[in-house]
């Protein structure tokens, strides 16, 4: 990078290092007094005057918060609707990006914009309606009514950003395959999934995360408790735990775990992800 | 003709290809709005047999003796005129200090996101806990420093701005977007000012703004459409989703008041009417923005139609 690139920010720095550093400190203070919380006893809660560390820190608040309320359970339930959740978007809303950007019929873009007043409507508007369908099927008790969407599109969000990838794929590779002869299945596990994995990624994690994050769906969709979601699990410890915060930071502490895990590892990912979510406007 | 049955094979895998989708449009989109349509004109409740009422719901809205419909109303207009703004502020704020030539760039603009990526019913349980009125950390903070110490969450004026104040740390999306947008400006712009003698302020409204216009704008759109739909918040905060929305209605968000006329007083039908209503402001509303956009924002590239 030549000098002419670098601006001219010198001056700004003695403000915007203290800035930064301080907001950082008060945007990372919930997840330290989440910790703090959840490593002291009852006695050390109800002080007047709370110490910044915890004194006599102790894991013994997660050994009764997870066996109190059966968190692998829930942990589990989560884990199968998301995984399940991701593999249905990433096949269903692929599939149909293909159709919308590689393959030519006639009613194409009318079918598209059609699809994509579905992007704009408010999960409200359709609730009852699906909530007396899943009923009506006596689905209610199980993971359907949460995964089944996925598998019909997984959104028509993650349609149009996919169909934005793959019209940037350039179409002599397929054109050429189907001359030879290969079907259109082939070309679209072949040649476009293959070449597509940063898009595939960035879908798959927005998926899980939002998947995992969840907590409107499971409330009116899973009415038996041994299908709780991890969300739905901490809302019945919350229920039952009134007031002793340091089981409840620490069944906290658990339950986000898994999303800074994945946001630590998938940093990049995601934000670029983000991005491309702004650009749509 | 040969390339006339290729035609046609393309054409059956393009609807096979898009079958799922258009399937799922009408199972879970087109179907469920028109049920909703027609649920709102009956008093249906789960297991009864509906009765046609015609516009009976709607009216009830707002002749009825009880005034929930009312004070959710209320709230979720003061929710949405609090937070979107501080919202968008704030993390245009944070994009501008990220946007300057520092070190640890990647590590600010992470810490200052992580609050987006967790579950928004976990950082909700935190947020009691931080604004817990007598044993939370904030009002110790308040109190040493000799203030008089509010309820937050358990009064009626300040429940719904301590939901902002977590809505402002949860600002990171927009964030990363506008960071992504700022970016964007050519410095070429910026250096025509500089020559011309102008200052950082003359550089953040004639040349900033300007090019940001349109992320700003999908940024409150969005906003707004989000913040009309927030439900999370008060089901978990105030009490359990059955009786959440306190104290006294001061924070029954309008979809939490859809959701406690369904599934707590099973008044499907009612609660379709609201849906309706709700479904009717989100489409105004993006109408407007959309029709205002092209005087209020500039767009790179000339008109766009």
């Amino acid at each position: 990078m030549n000098e002419e690139q670098i601006p001219r920010r010198g001056r700004a720095a003695w403000f915007v290092y203290p800035s930064l550093v301080l907001l950082t400190a008060i945007f990372l203070f919930p997840f330290y007094w989440m910790v703090k919380s959840s490593l002291v006893d009852l006695g050390s809660i109800f002080q007047p005057t709370p110490s910044l560390v915890p004194r006599n820190p102790s894991l013994a608040n997660y050994v009764t918060a997870l066996t109190m309320f059966p968190f692998w359970r829930f942990f589990l339930n989560s884990l199968i609707v998301a995984v399940l959740t991701v593999l249905g978007t990433l096949l269903t809303a692929s599939m149909c990006a293909f159709s919308f950007s590689r393959l030519r019929w006639q009613w194409r873009s009318r079918v598209f914009s059609v699809v994509l007043t579905g992007m704009m409507l408010p999960f409200f508007v359709v609730m009852i309606p699906q909530f007396i369908m899943w009923r009506f099927l006596g689905l209610t008790n199980g993971f359907t009514p949460l995964i089944a969407p996925a598998w019909f599109g997984g959104g028509v969000f993650n349609i149009f950003l996919l169909r934005q990838f793959f019209l940037a794929i350039p179409r002599d590779l397929d054109e050429a395959a189907v001359i030879d002869g290969a079907s259109y299945a082939r070309v679209f596990f072949q040649i476009v999934l293959p070449l597509s994995k940063p898009a595939l990624i960035v879908v798959g994690l927005l998926t899980f995360l939002a998947s995992w994050n969840d907590y409107l769906a499971p409330l009116i969709f899973i009415t038996s408790e041994d299908k709780y979601t991890l969300m739905l699990g901490l809302n019945m410890f919350l229920g039952g735990y009134t007031a002793q915060w340091n089981y409840l930071m620490a069944a906290t502490c658990a339950v986000v775990l898994p999303s800074v895990l994945i946001f630590l590892v998938a940093q990049k990912y995601l934000m670029e992800g983000i991005v491309m979510t702004g650009l749509k406007g | 003709m040969p390339s006339s049955s290729i035609q046609r094979r393309e054409a059956a895998a393009g609807w096979i290809f898009a079958s799922p989708v258009i399937l799922g449009w009408v199972i879970f989109v087109a179907g469920p709005v028109l049920v909703t349509l027609i649920l709102s004109l009956t008093d249906y409740t789960v297991g009864g047999s509906p009765r046609l009422l015609g516009l009976e719901n709607y009216r009830r809205f707002f002749t009825s003796a009880d005034t929930s419909f009312f004070a959710s109303v209320r709230a979720t207009a003061l929710y949405c005129m609090l937070s979107v703004p501080a919202c968008v502020a704030v993390s245009f704020g944070l994009a501008l200090l990220l946007n300057t030539r520092i070190r640890l760039r990647g590590l600010f603009r992470a810490a200052l996101f992580l609050p987006v990526v967790i579950p928004l019913a976990a950082s909700s349980v935190i947020w009691m806990w931080l604004f817990q009125p007598d044993f939370g950390v904030v009002n110790f903070v308040v109190r040493t420093l000799g203030m008089r110490a509010p309820q937050w969450l358990a009064s009626e004026r300040t429940v719904i701005p301590t939901m902002v104040l977590m809505n402002v740390w949860l600002t990171g999306n927009s964030m990363v977007i506008f960071l992504a947008a700022l970016q964007g400006v050519p410095r070429h712009l910026y250096e025509a000012l500089e020559v011309d003698g102008g200052n950082a302020f003359h550089k953040l409204v004639y040349v900033t703004l300007p090019m940001v216009s349109p992320t700003i704008f999908f940024t409150v759109t969005t906003g707004f459409i989000a913040a009309l739909q927030a439900f999370v918040q008060p089901a978990i905060m105030t009490s359990d989703a059955y009786h959440a929305g306190g104290p006294n209605n001061s924070s029954l968000l309008y979809v939490l008041f859809i959701y406690r006329e369904a599934f707590r007083f099973s008044k499907l039908g009612g609660a379709s009417a609201a849906a309706v209503l709700l479904f009717a402001v989100i489409a105004g509303l993006t109408w407007c923005f959309f029709r205002f956009s092209r005087s209020l924002v500039y767009y790179e590239g000339g008109d766009r139609t």
